[in-house]
């Protein structure tokens, strides 16, 4: 944050036949938004694993974004529907790991939608800056510190706890 | 092909195209190359002005022969339209084409970006990751699938029955599906055509009766498409016959039931002449309708309605026994390969905009409601007659009407300035009033457009620039009395002028069909944002869509003449029988497929697949998919808990290793 050259980086996943496309069409329109999000090109929404979400935090991003097609357009009928499902599952665990709901975000935008990707990703983009950095990376390490550190006294209370239980 | 890669030893090539000033206008390219030049495996690095040129192509090849190149990655355009050519150039330098990656700079980079140093970095960025992706990349084969040689036609207006027409004179097999009763679409209700003047009946009837006689052709008029499931080569569709109470087969057109039906007196509105004259219940949509038989309207027959009736017709018919009040609605299923959607379009509706009196004033009326006054076959016998009877002495056409207008439509309807000449034209020849043609400019780009204005010019038909502001039919003149007056900004003299006339022709714009946003879902196609059809590529895929296997044809695609309908459906035609005579359909390698070691067989997978491609085995109690079932979407891949699906194309590592390298450059 005290960067003042800091910009946010954010992770796109984007289904080839609505989202992908839409970004092309972005394109061919010379519509300009901002330069945050690299794109990496997937069939479908449904085959973000949440793991590649999490993988994509962990390694510094301070966003991630999703894109598929509307809810009844996904050019393999449903998986838009499974990415939405799996989305809400993962929100959850975001939220407990203290990751802030706009800095994950699933969006449908159609193929003709190249003004949407436009809106989209610099909405996402502004509310991540306003965030400020995520840092994982860096926390991730420093936890890893805290528990290294702490790993004798804390054997006392976890036992506790099992007792209880 | 390529076995260094077994050693571990990966050996990259990255070229950057600066595709002109395209990219290189925006991002530094020789920058990007001399920092991929440095990341480990990386063999050589280039920036080329075309990559995608021959000599581009050939620079790929090259240096795979003298570099022994394992791995080739390209930063240029989007892969949708040269990963193909550059897959090929890899290909044909004797490497596996699956060795390759594309990153997409221009599109989703140079041509969305304008800052410099930030444009190059996400080329950088983006760069990285294809390189460490391509590293993971295996030697693939394209799989081969058959193709059903049959095709599908949606929508029996001009475009439809020249693309059934074409492609069963090529010896294929077209079912060609028509909601309305008869085939014909909108040229049926043409009186002429511009620019020639020739009459519509004479070009269009032939070619409808052709499509019945055709031996290729199954025509299913009073039909439509309730479902389509397969993919390319192998659609099934189901589609459903509406009950039109009347055996095709058996049912001559001798109309005498239509004589006997116990309604007198015609009494309902007449679709097809735009309600200006009135049918029975039992009707033919119009004289050369194809099929030639009758309908039976279920809304307004009291035998389909109320089961009680004389059932006069059914005398009238007696033992040719046609008529056939049992019948039910059927669907029916059939296979084809591809499929050519025409499904046209749909009027402005006039009264939208209120300022012009449609609906309020009876003598303004529809461009296409006076095309049928000038038919011979119309509800006037080919006169053009006023509300009471009488001939104008003076007519004014409002053009863009739901056209070129930010409240309703945006876009240019392309055709109504030439048909609103051609009825102006008419109106010349079939009375003496006067015309005068309001319009914003007169856009007749076509082939003998401009000449056909020439000569609306010196036919004397007026034409005054500027759009009507409204229609009033308050006179403040002796001369405007009993009349309507036009108010309009005559743009080129500089003041408001007052016009009077007897009658006012609206040239209303097109508009997409009403339920495009179901047949569009239907067939799995996408639509621009005023709900015409999407094309693959504006210019180089105009009639392909993004689902292999179906085009667009004709004005669903978006407002179209009658020439650019027909060159349209040529295209298509052609597109599919490219597919067809192929023989078969190349498939991406992009299947899912199990590690039997690691699955644990808990079946999650097995509901998630939309093809039913994954089932499990009896015998090993494991996951196993059918890889001729799988579309390759990944949806199982993401859910697998033990990692034991994987995706060509698309393995976890080559997504990680993605995710690492657009992360890594700072």
């Amino acid at each position: 944050m005290s960067d003042p050259n800091w910009q946010p980086r954010i992770v796109a996943f984007f289904c080839n036949w609505c989202t992908y496309t839409a970004a092309d069409l972005a394109g061919v329109s010379r519509i300009k938004y901002a330069s945050n999000a690299c794109v990496i090109r997937l069939m479908c929404s449904g085959r973000v694993d949440p793991q590649f979400i999490l993988d994509a935090l962990a390694k510094g991003a301070d966003g991630v974004l999703i894109g598929g097609c509307h809810p009844g357009d996904c050019h393999y009928g449903e998986g838009n529907y499974k990415t939405m499902r799996r989305f809400q599952m993962l929100r959850r665990l975001l939220r407990d790991m203290g990751i802030e709901d706009q800095r994950v975000r699933l969006e449908w935008i159609s193929a003709s939608e190249g003004e949407r990707v436009k809106t989209v990703i610099n909405d996402m983009v502004e509310q991540v800056r306003a965030l400020g950095p995520l840092n994982l990376p860096q926390h991730r390490a420093e936890w890893d510190g805290e528990m290294t550190s702490s790993t004798e006294p804390a054997g006392q209370p976890a036992e506790q706890e099992a007792a209880h239980a | 092909m390529n076995t260094q890669n077994k050693n571990g030893e990966v050996r990259i090539g990255f070229y950057i195209c600066h595709c002109g000033m395209n990219i290189a206008g925006v991002v530094d390219c020789p920058s990007v190359a001399q920092y991929i030049a440095k990341l480990p495996g990386v063999v050589v690095s280039r920036d080329y002005k075309y990559m995608c040129s021959d000599p581009g192509q050939e620079l790929i090849r090259q240096d795979i022969r003298e570099h022994k190149l394992n791995r080739v990655v390209v930063a240029s355009c989007s892969p949708s339209l040269h990963e193909h050519t550059f897959r090929n150039a890899v290909e044909s330098g004797g490497l596996n084409p699956f060795y390759f990656q594309m990153v997409n700079i221009r599109e989703h980079d140079s041509w969305v970006h304008t800052d410099r140093a930030q444009a190059t970095a996400k080329a950088r960025a983006l760069a990285r990751a294809a390189i460490s992706r391509v590293r993971f990349h295996r030697a693939l084969e394209t799989t081969r699938a058959p193709i059903n040689p049959d095709v599908l036609v949606v929508g029996g207006g001009i475009s439809g029955i020249h693309a059934a027409t074409t492609m069963a004179n090529a010896g294929k097999k077209v079912f060609l599906v028509e909601r309305e009763p008869s085939i014909g679409g909108q040229m049926a209700k043409f009186d002429k055509t511009f620019p020639t003047l020739d009459c519509a009946a004479c070009i269009l009837t032939p070619k409808m009766s052709a499509v019945r006689s055709h031996k290729n052709i199954t025509l299913w008029t009073y039909s439509e498409v309730v479902k389509v499931e397969g993919y390319v080569g192998n659609y099934t569709v189901t589609v459903k016959r509406k009950p039109r109470y009347v055996n095709e087969d058996l049912c001559v057109g001798c109309l005498e039931c239509i004589q006997a039906c116990v309604f007198k007196e015609p009494k309902f509105a007449d679709e097809f002449n735009m309600g200006l004259s009135k049918r029975k219940p039992i009707y033919i949509p119009f004289t050369q309708a194809v099929p030639p038989v009758v309908v039976i309207d279920p809304e307004r027959c009291l035998q389909v309605r109320t089961g009680k009736c004389k059932k006069t017709c059914l005398e009238a018919c007696a033992d040719r026994q046609a008529i056939d009040f049992t019948q039910k609605e059927e669907l029916v299923e059939i296979k084809v390969g591809n499929i050519i959607i025409a499904t046209g379009f749909k009027l402005f509706d006039a009264k939208r905009i209120p300022q012009y009196g449609y609906g309020l004033y009876p003598n303004v009326i529809t461009a296409i409601e006076l095309e049928r006054f000038v038919t011979s076959s119309g509800p006037t016998g080919g006169e053009i007659v006023m509300r009471d009877g009488h001939h104008p002495k003076s007519v004014g056409f409002i053009l863009c009407v739901g056209s070129r207008d930010m409240k309703t439509n945006r876009w240019c309807s392309r055709t109504c300035c030439m048909h609103s000449m051609k009825l102006a034209q008419l109106v010349r020849e079939h009375t003496d009033a006067d015309v005068t043609v309001f319009y914003m400019d007169i856009r007749a780009p076509g082939k003998g457009y401009e000449e056909f204005y020439d000569k609306s010019l010196k036919e004397g038909i007026q034409f005054v620039r500027g759009r009507v502001a409204e229609v009033t039919d308050w006179a403040m003149a002796p001369e405007e009395e009993g009349k309507l007056v036009i108010r309009v900004e005559d743009t080129l003299a500089g003041f408001v002028r007052r016009v009077p006339v007897d009658m006012i022709v609206l040239a209303t714009g097109m508009e997409p069909q009403a339920d495009s946003q179901e047949v569009r879902r239907l067939f799995n196609m996408s639509c621009g944002s005023e709900g015409w059809f999407l094309e693959k590529h504006p210019k180089l895929a105009p009639v392909s869509t993004f689902t292999d296997g179906v085009f667009i044809a004709g004005c669903c695609q978006g407002p179209k003449d009658i020439p650019d309908s027909i060159a349209q459906a040529g295209a298509a035609a052609a597109e599919a029988m490219a597919l067809i005579d192929k023989g078969y359909i190349e498939q991406e390698p992009n299947t899912a497929y199990i590690v039997e070691a690691d699955c644990s067989g808990c079946k999650s997978c097995i509901p998630l697949c939309p093809y039913t491609a994954i089932s499990l085995d009896d015998a090993t109690q494991k996951a196993k998919i059918n890889e001729a079932l799988c579309k390759g979407c990944g949806t199982c891949v993401a859910a697998c808990p033990s990692g034991s699906i994987r995706q060509n194309l698309f393995e976890d590592e080559e997504i990680f290793s993605e995710i690492e390298g657009v992360l890594s450059y700072v």
